[in-house]
């Protein structure tokens, strides 16, 4: 009686654990920023990618919390193939050793890639920008240089402002007369330091800071601020529900977001598969349609139209004077950076 | 009875007593096994996370497990000049296998808490040595980066050779080991923590006060109106308990913002020319959190009030005392058991305040928990963040002592 239960039982394990491997690899999970960017990710990227090649995509969202990958990997449980991440993330990712190495030869060639968006650990998927935006509604004539930022005889009213050091020093030294070439090797000084913090004292009590994303074009449509700078989706998202922002691409401040692999992701070669189908300058030309962040790759620029090119931030019109955010030079100088900061905007 | 010789009268009630809790035991044993659900609870979820935390303000362990070999040939060395090529020999190595595991980023990030740039001279040193064949190290490492003649930058990697540092905790006071191992003060413009701390006692002291001064007449009216009413002002004080955090304090948003309806009254009715400055301030604030904090205080005031009898304070009126000093010196006293334990709820609690002041709050209105909250998801700094962790809870079970020591164990009461 015993044996009559066990054998069908012991069967159906059996059968179970050959069936497990089978089952994992008709799925993929991916985990993303949620919101606008994630839901133009579905849309070009997921449901494509399914479309292609009948895996499914399971997505999972979070706030760019490197806490949580970290944490995720040390429970021995990664249950994340592939998770997009902004460049800090990559770059402290990688040094931490969580997240694992890019097989570039399956990816493809590196020249493709947009300077300083290919990386050992992750490859870049969009170019986003922090740009000065203005309401077209309020302002007849609004600004139109990084320098009217800090004009305010001519622009009088509040300011919005990133909280964090990262792009207002770019920022200030970039209207003080910087050559976007030389931001990073001045600000390497103290004298540099100093000087970025002297421009930004100009503003400080003007200024109103704002921390997550979507304060900014709230903060400029209910008339915070007569000016703000901005990540350039979120401007464009306000515009798709009615308001008439204005971006000033001069001077905008590029950086970019990658797509890495956890460590102990359980399929490597399905991860890399996804990530090699994601970039690919088709897919990646098709997601402008839905968020107006560039492609990273040069060969995606033929495939976008020409609508929404003028949305992109790397777009030849718009990309005539910009700087790439220097993340190495923030994991290095950061911490010290920070505090004075923190310092600074308490005085 | 008469005493037995050789035993006094007191043994013989110490042996009564034992006894009595040897009968006692099974009963007491059932009681603790009933309660050891909880005791594991807490172990798991209180008792546990706590002391991983104090570990982790001093945990050291990166330079130890990256750079074994170098710490080694440093025990020789005078602290003062640049160390010799066997130093740097035993470092090359170290760095070479690092860059294997590649955890020459790990070691370089810990050194750069201490000193800025370390981080990309350790990685670009690491790949130096890895593409080198062999020594002598000491002239290749000093023409790449002056950094590595310093001895200061020598004594910083002997010193966390140690397995437990300091570091993160003088750090979370704003202070660091100087060069030869005394205390001293970090830079002024990197000096943030204390002024930090100071400013989350404030803004808890505030809040705990407007709660007092707004909640103590509530729970007064509270215990005297007639029942429906009662029943009905309770409810409107537990409302907010039942709304989530994050939803009133959105909610204080659209009231305080520059064009939001407060603004918009005071305009309205010309009692204000301008937009007044309310959200992004202290102000601001302050209101939201004492908003939000109201039941905290309220409820245990309410519930020690129903306790003391009404008739009391007409009896002090018909021995002749006037209304104020009825109530001062007859029905206040009674109220302070309710009255601390409400405060010290409110006090404790807005201590660890984070989302309200986040949203709410200027750059001069972020607690101790924001920056917890950074060092931890940002920064990947869990050493500092622990650190902070320690020093708010210190400061929190000090200010309880005081509070116990102050008015007794006994004047705090729920109800």
């Amino acid at each position: 009686m015993n044996h009559a239960f066990t054998r069908p039982a012991l069967t159906a394990l059996g059968l179970l654990a050959l069936g497990t491997p089978a089952l994992a690899e008709g799925s993929v999970s991916v985990m993303s920023f949620g919101g606008a960017y994630q839901e133009a990710q579905r849309r070009a990227v997921f449901e494509s990618y399914t479309a292609a090649t009948g895996i499914r995509v399971e997505e999972q969202e979070y706030g760019g919390e490197i806490a949580r990958i970290a944490a995720m990997i040390s429970s021995g449980n990664t249950t994340v193939d592939v998770v997009d991440v902004d460049a800090p993330t990559l770059l402290q990712g990688c040094d931490d050793g969580i997240f694992e190495r890019i097989d570039w030869a399956q990816i493809g060639d590196q020249s493709d890639w947009l300077d300083g968006t290919t990386s050992e650990c992750g490859v870049g998927t969009i170019v986003y920008s922090t740009a000065l935006a203005w309401d077209g509604a309020k302002l007849a004539d609004g600004p139109a240089v990084i320098a009217d930022l800090f004009d305010t005889a001519k622009f009088p009213g509040k300011r919005g402002l990133w909280k964090n050091p990262a792009t207002n020093l770019e920022f200030a030294l970039l209207a003080d007369g910087v050559p976007a070439d030389q931001v990073y090797e001045v600000l390497s000084t103290p004298e540099g330091v100093d000087r970025a913090f002297a421009k930004l004292d100009t503003i400080k009590s003007s200024a109103v800071w704002w921390e997550a994303g979507a304060q900014a074009p709230q903060l400029l449509a209910s008339g915070e601020v007569v000016m703000t700078t901005a990540w350039n989706g979120r401007i464009y998202n306000a515009n798709k529900e009615g308001q008439d922002f204005r971006i000033v691409w001069d001077n905008q401040i590029l950086d970019s977001n990658y797509w890495a692999i956890p460590k102990g992701a359980k399929d490597l070669a399905a991860s890399m598969a996804f990530i090699e189908y994601a970039v690919g300058p088709e897919v990646l030309a098709a997601t402008t349609k839905y968020i107006p962040y560039g492609p990273v790759r040069v060969s995606a620029a033929e495939y976008v139209t020409p609508e929404d090119a003028a949305n992109l931030p790397t777009s030849p019109q718009n990309m005539t004077v910009a700087l790439t955010l220097d993340n190495a030079f923030w994991a290095d100088n950061g911490d010290e950076i920070r505090k004075r900061f923190t310092t600074w905007l308490a005085q | 009875m008469t005493a037995t010789p050789g035993i006094s009268p007191d043994i013989g009630r110490i042996r009564t007593f034992v006894a009595v809790r040897r009968a006692a035991r099974p009963a007491r044993r059932a009681a603790f096994s009933l309660a050891l659900p909880l005791v594991g609870f807490l172990l798991a979820a209180f008792v546990a996370p706590i002391l991983y935390l104090l570990v982790t303000a001093v945990d050291n362990p990166e330079t130890r497990s990256v750079l074994p070999q170098t710490l080694t040939a440093l025990e020789g060395w005078d602290g003062s000049s640049t160390p010799e090529e066997p130093v740097f020999a035993a470092l090359a190595a170290d760095l070479r296998a690092a860059q294997e595991s590649s955890t020459a980023a790990l070691v370089g990030k810990r050194l750069n808490y201490e000193i800025a740039g370390m981080r990309s001279k350790v990685l670009a040193a690491a790949r130096m040595v890895a593409a080198m064949e062999a020594g002598p190290y000491r002239d290749t490492f000093l023409e790449k980066d002056g950094l590595w003649a310093a001895p200061e930058t020598w004594s910083v990697i002997r010193r966390n050779g140690a397995e437990l540092t300091p570091f993160y905790l003088l750090a979370a006071v704003d202070l660091k080991q100087s060069a030869t191992g005394g205390l001293e003060s970090v830079a002024p413009d990197q000096a943030i923590f204390l002024a930090v701390l100071g400013r989350t006692l404030l803004v808890a002291g505030m809040v705990t006060a407007f709660t007092l001064i707004l909640g103590y007449p509530v729970a007064w009216v509270l215990t005297i109106a007639p029942k429906g009413v009662a029943a009905v002002m309770l409810l409107m004080v537990l409302l907010p308990l039942w709304t989530s955090l994050l939803v009133r304090t959105t909610a204080w948003v659209v009231l305080l913002q520059s064009d939001g309806v407060i603004n918009a009254i005071l305009m309205g009715l010309h009692l204000t020319s301008e937009k007044v400055q309310l959200i992004f301030t202290r102000i601001g604030t302050v209101t939201a959190m004492t908003h939000i904090q109201l039941p905290f205080t309220i409820l245990p005031i309410w519930s020690v009030m129903r306790s003391i009898p009404a008739t009391q304070l007409r009896a002090a009126r018909s021995l002749g005392a006037g209304p104020v000093s009825a109530f001062w010196r007859i029905y206040a006293p009674q109220t302070l058991p309710g009255v601390v334990a409400g405060c010290l709820m409110t006090f404790i609690l807005s201590l660890g305040y984070y989302i309200t002041p986040a949203l709410v709050g200027g750059p001069q209105d972020q607690m101790v928990s924001n920056f917890i909250s950074t060092y931890i998801n940002r920064d990947l700094n869990w050493g500092l963040a622990a650190a902070l962790g320690v020093v708010l809870l210190v400061v929190t079970m000090a200010i309880y002592g005081l509070f116990l020591r102050l008015v007794g164990a006994d004047k705090i009461r729920l109800g």
